[in-house]
């Protein structure tokens, strides 16, 4: 037999190779040179801490007690996998598109980033797996104690040796889990170390079940013979449990912190998903391939009593194979240690992101304003996270006395998380779920969860007396734990998933229905649920465009609009391009962080922007810039950078150039189309009633009079369609003489609106701000007028929300006055932003009164009077901005 | 006469002067002015002509012109159309859509008349 | 009225052969949920002395790892199937950056 000792110095020794791996893989990632780590076959390999002790350890007993059974805890993640094109595919897609760094921060991003429902998934989910971490200690200390031999169990201090066990883990985790915090979450040691681990037991248990199968059973032949010669030889199966333990498998490989963390954070490239949608169940199918032999060899060659949990141990070790059990035990060991390390860092950035460091800001808010590098507290909330996180499995071993009660745990805490479900999946394919809906799924489905499932396992007596359970709480009868409602004879975890999940559901969806969501939550609703329709633009030169959008949305938030504003065009102009968004070049960022930091903490800002942005070009410069080896390399990337940068932006400009001529000449062919309709219309009623004048006898004079007018209003609308026209060309040609001269802003906008409001016929509401300054102009007041009553008519025509608003707003700023409309119609569609200020341009082609003119012309007047006239992006609503120059703004009396 | 027309047509000034020439001989003029909606009004009305302008809110005359050819109680019912887009291209499409006679503004009104007759005379 | 003319013939073909693939993944985890409930019409030794013999477990641990093997064969085939229908327009879109 091998001493513990030897088997302790085995256990160090592979712990030694598994920090200098993932060591080795973090350097090399850091140096850039980390393709290799991120391979689709490192993804699928680290899926498989889904395969824990419990699995490892468990499913031979499993299998020794119940036959088949136990399959169903692979098939549903099989399945789940198998049909990844249903929902992991749109999973990963969000989680990346998001930046989701856990299953709480996906939920609470969808329900409108709520931090209370990101808190109340954070707690569920520590009581939901801690016990489980308990289970997989118990699984090394009891491995551990098979080697030590029934005479010797005193010599082993269980306790003690789980101890050290979780010590081992935590600084595994602490170094491996924390060492870079922006990196998007991702973790390349830890990931290629559970890579290394999941060989180690799959080759483990492939190793025992090929000796068992052809060293003790003599071929495959024999091997079937005895299987249903054993006590497990026939099919028997509860039906229920069958169906339920599938689906609860397959709702808990979804919902699993752990698994979130490898199959969504650390996810490097979706086409990744789509080999492990085959290679993943092919892992689970060679891990439990050997399991049913296992256990018949097991429940035949040893004596009555044994422990099924450990025949993977024992057997060999029975047949004096001590090599093969220790390498089993390393894989049972694998299991274990894998599952703790991904189990613990998910749910510690859960912890420090939605608890600990919400908490930390809003305590220091209080004090002086937050500066400083708020990254180190971060890093530190975190690194405390996963020390509790393990403490509290170690104590829950300790507690739980190591007994009986765990091993029932493995189902139940699947349960547990499986009510994160309704609520994800809803979430990513109904747009009508809400924050409220949710909420009241997660604690209804919780809470069942807890009374049917959690506390019975303890046993009767324990946590919920005897009598509850005979005769339901407060002794009502339809609340007993394991028959609610009064239905009796249902196998308790088939009660406890199928009430829970059923009640979890029910009440997210009436919720949901009855509630009414907030903006913020539609809008990401909305992103989630059409995550692809937005994101396949995010890809090529688009994303460029769409990230700064995202950038521009988020430091509007923090910045307020105006700031933001002036800080993106400032960039904008610096390189050179045109329109309101700049490329996110990495000195942008940077530059971006620095002001965000000023605000918020650095931590937050870089979090934030790194959320943003992503993305592995940002990560690698990081990374780069973070190994500063030398100069040299660090320019040289700098220089290539800036050239990459350029050739972007021209490949951009010459893009954004062909696309505007193609749009123009097409439009130049609808607008020959529209002047001669706009020509002939007021025509044809001149010609017509002027032969009518001309040809009719006897024509009244009041006939006469009223056939004149309409001659002469057709004549004036023919000259003012010329006028525009003329208009346009003169100022397009510099011609145009300016009458300057001075007069209050707030004159020439009141009189815009009494001339605009005049002449029509539709209502708009026009509010302007009482509060506003008296601003003195110095300029060409007729034209500034011809703007605004341009701008005014515009949205009197084009506004189709039920009550038309138009909002006129005026600002000053350090460098120009700006005048801002805001009205509440539909947004003009984005690719048609670029097109409005030019000529001929109409965005509703229904109408036929005007020529398309108008704000080309406005465009040109602004262009003359030094300022400008630009169409912000904003989520609902136009908002046109009218920017003078501060030169033509006199100082306020 | 005592026929009955109806007139599809946006511009104001345009209906009065068509109205104006149509009522002088006798006819029973209405008038339409929304092309989403014309197509009902006109198999509502059964009318004996329809003057129908090639551009109009909410659907063209083109589109109206089609889908009225396409029910076969109205597939000899005289059209004629008006456009002041001056289009060649639109002619075409006009005729082959069915149209009775395709005119282009602005028109001199004794054109509009006599076409007028033509087609109804055609029609009897 | 003369249509522009159509795309050429092995593109059409291309992208509805890549459309037909997408409708067998939607459809692989169904059959393999169909398959893998075919146990629960198993008799088992719990359905009483009148149930037929239950099934011997050697036969059904084959029928369980049949089932899987074939999700898992089908599942390698549409994606290598996917990924050659849908390289040649991949490297387009990539070349576009």
């Amino acid at each position: 037999m091998a001493s513990v000792n030897q088997l302790i110095a085995v256990s160090l020794g592979y712990v030694a190779f598994l920090f200098a791996i993932a060591f080795f893989a973090e350097r090399a990632a850091a140096r850039g040179r980390g393709g290799w780590l991120r391979s689709p076959l490192v993804y699928t390999l680290s899926l498989s801490i889904y395969c824990t002790a419990w699995t490892f350890y468990g499913a031979v007993g499993y299998a020794a007690r119940s036959g088949m059974e136990f399959v169903t805890i692979y098939l549903g993640p099989s399945l789940v996998m198998i049909g990844w094109w249903w929902a992991l595919r749109k999973l990963v897609r969000i989680g990346r598109v998001h930046r989701a760094t856990s299953v709480a921060d996906l939920i609470s991003a969808r329900y409108g980033k709520s931090n209370l429902l990101a808190i109340v998934v954070t707690v569920m989910a520590v009581i939901g797996v801690t016990p489980y971490i308990a289970l997989q200690l118990q699984s090394v200390t009891l491995s551990l104690s098979i080697f030590s031999g029934p005479e010797g169990a005193g010599s082993l201090n269980q306790f003690r040796a789980a101890f050290w066990v979780a010590f081992g883990l935590a600084i595994f985790t602490v170094l491996f889990g924390t060492r870079n915090l922006n990196a998007n979450e991702r973790h390349d040691g830890v990931v290629i170390a559970i890579a290394v681990e999941a060989v180690v037991k799959l080759v483990a248990l492939l190793a025992v079940g090929v000796f068992v199968v052809w060293g003790i059973a003599g071929g495959l032949g024999p091997m079937m013979d005895r299987i249903d010669t054993s006590p497990i030889g026939q099919w028997n199966m509860d039906r229920s449990r069958w169906v339920a333990l599938t689906a609860l498998s397959a709702a808990a490989f979804l919902a699993l912190p752990r698994m979130f963390q490898v199959m969504v954070v650390e996810n490097e490239d979706e086409r990744h998903l789509q080999i492990a949608s085959w290679a993943f169940p092919l892992y689970l199918m060679l891990m439990s391939l050997f399991v049913v032999p296992i256990a018949v060899i097991g429940l035949d060659l040893m004596p009555a009593g044994s422990n099924p949990d450990l025949f993977v141990l024992t057997v060999p070790l029975s047949e004096g194979r001590v090599g093969l059990a220790t390498l089993s035990f390393l894989g049972g060991f694998s299991s274990a240690t894998s599952m703790v390390i991904v189990a613990t860092l998910a749910l510690s950035t859960m912890m420090s992101n939605h608890v600990v460091m919400p908490v930390w800001l809003s305590a220091r808010a209080e004090g002086a304003q937050v500066s400083g590098d708020v990254r180190d507290v971060v890093i530190l909330a975190r690194r405390a996270s996963i020390l509790m996180i393990i403490g509290l499995g170690y104590l829950y071993y300790r507690f739980s006395g190591g007994g009986a009660a765990l091993a029932a745990i493995g189902l139940i805490s699947f349960a547990g998380v499986a009510q994160f479900l309704p609520a994800m999946l809803g979430g990513i394919f109904w747009r009508g779920a809400t924050r409220w809906g949710a909420l009241a799924g997660l604690v209804v489905g919780f809470t069942v969860w807890v009374y049917c499932s959690l506390l019975p396992s303890f046993g009767p007596g324990a946590v919920l007396s005897v009598a509850t359970f005979d005769n339901g709480l407060w002794g009502i009868g339809w609340l007993r734990p394991l028959a609610l409602f009064g239905i009796e004879g249902i196998d308790p975890t088939v009660h406890a998933v199928a009430w829970s999940l059923t009640l979890n559901t029910a009440v997210f969806l009436i919720v949901s229905l009855v509630t009414f969501p907030e903006p913020l939550e539609r809008l990401q609703g909305a992103q989630f649920v059409n995550v692809f329709d937005h994101s396949t633009q995010a890809r090529g030169w688009d994303a460029a465009l769409a990230t700064s959008e995202d950038l521009m949305i988020m430091t509007q938030r923090i910045l307020g609009a105006e700031e933001a504003q002036i800080l993106f065009r400032a960039e904008a102009r610096r390189q050179g391009v045109h329109g309101q968004l700049p490329e996110p070049t990495q000195a942008f960022l940077q530059h971006l962080e620095r002001e965000l930091a000023a605000s918020v903490g650095a931590a937050t800002a870089h979090a934030m922007i790194s959320q943003l942005v992503g993305g592995a070009s940002v990560s690698v410069q990081e990374l780069m810039a973070v190994a500063d080896e030398s100069a040299q390399i660090l320019e040289y990337s700098n220089r290539l950078e800036a050239k990459s940068d350029e050739l972007t932006r021209t490949a951009r400009q010459l893009r954004e150039a062909n696309q505007k001529l193609t749009a123009l000449s097409v439009q130049k062919d609808a607008f020959l189309s529209q002047i001669s309709h706009e020509l002939r219309t007021p025509m044809t009623s001149i010609r017509s009633f002027s032969e009518i004048l001309r040809d009719t006898e006897g024509l009244g004079e009041v006939e006469q009079t009223k056939y004149a007018s309409i001659i002469h209003g057709e004549a004036i609308r023919l000259t003012r369609l010329l006028d525009d026209l003329l208009d346009l060309s003169v100022l397009e040609n510099g011609q145009v003489s300016l009458n300057l001269d001075t007069g209050q802003l707030g004159d020439v906008l009141a009189q815009s609106i009494l001339t605009a409001q005049a002449g029509s016929a539709r209502h708009l509401e026009v509010v302007r701000h009482p509060g506003e300054d008296p601003v003195r102009l110095m300029t060409d007041l007729d034209r500034l007028n011809q703007v605004f009553i341009n701008l005014i008519t515009n949205a009197q025509k084009y506004c189709d929300a039920a009550e038309p608003r138009l909002e006129i707003d005026v600002r000053r700023t350090d460098t120009a006055v700006e005048v801002v409309f805001r009205d509440n119609g539909t947004p003009i569609a984005p690719e048609a932003r670029a097109l409005i200020f030019e000529k001929f341009a109409r965005i509703n082609d229904q109408d036929g009164s005007g020529a398309g003119l108008g704000l080309a012309i406005c465009r040109e007047i602004m262009t003359r009077l030094g300022g400008d006239i630009t169409l912000d992006p904003t989520l609902k609503g136009n908002v046109f901005v009218v920017r003078l120059p501060q030169l033509a703004a006199l100082a306020a009396q | 006469m005592g026929k009955h027309v109806l007139l599809v047509e946006d511009e104001l000034n345009i209906i009065e002067a068509i109205r104006f020439l149509l009522s002088r001989e006798g006819w029973q003029v209405d008038t339409h002015s929304d092309g989403a909606t014309a197509l009902a009004t006109i198999k509502d009305m059964r009318p004996d002509l329809v003057v129908l302008d090639y551009m109009l809110p909410g659907k063209s005359g083109l589109d109206i012109l089609t889908e009225l050819r396409a029910d076969p109680a109205f597939q000899a019912l005289p059209v004629l159309m008006l456009t002041a887009r001056g289009q060649s291209r639109d002619r075409e499409m006009a005729e082959r859509a069915g149209v009775s006679r395709f005119m282009t503004k602005p028109f001199s009104n004794t054109e509009v008349m006599t076409a007028v007759r033509d087609l109804v005379q055609l029609a009897q | 009225m003369t249509e522009p003319s159509p795309p050429p013939v092995f593109l059409e073909r291309r992208s509805y052969r890549r459309r037909r693939i997408m409708d067998a993944l939607r459809l692989l985890p169904v059959a393999g949920v169909l398959l893998w409930l075919l146990p629960l019409f198993w008799p088992t030794a719990a359905d009483g002395p009148d149930a037929p013999a239950p099934l011997a477990m050697s036969d059904a641990v084959v029928y369980v790892f049949f089932v899987w093997v074939v999700l898992i064969l089908a599942g390698a085939a549409l994606w290598w199937a996917l990924r050659a229908s849908a390289d040649p327009t991949e490297g387009i879109v990539r070349d576009d950056r």
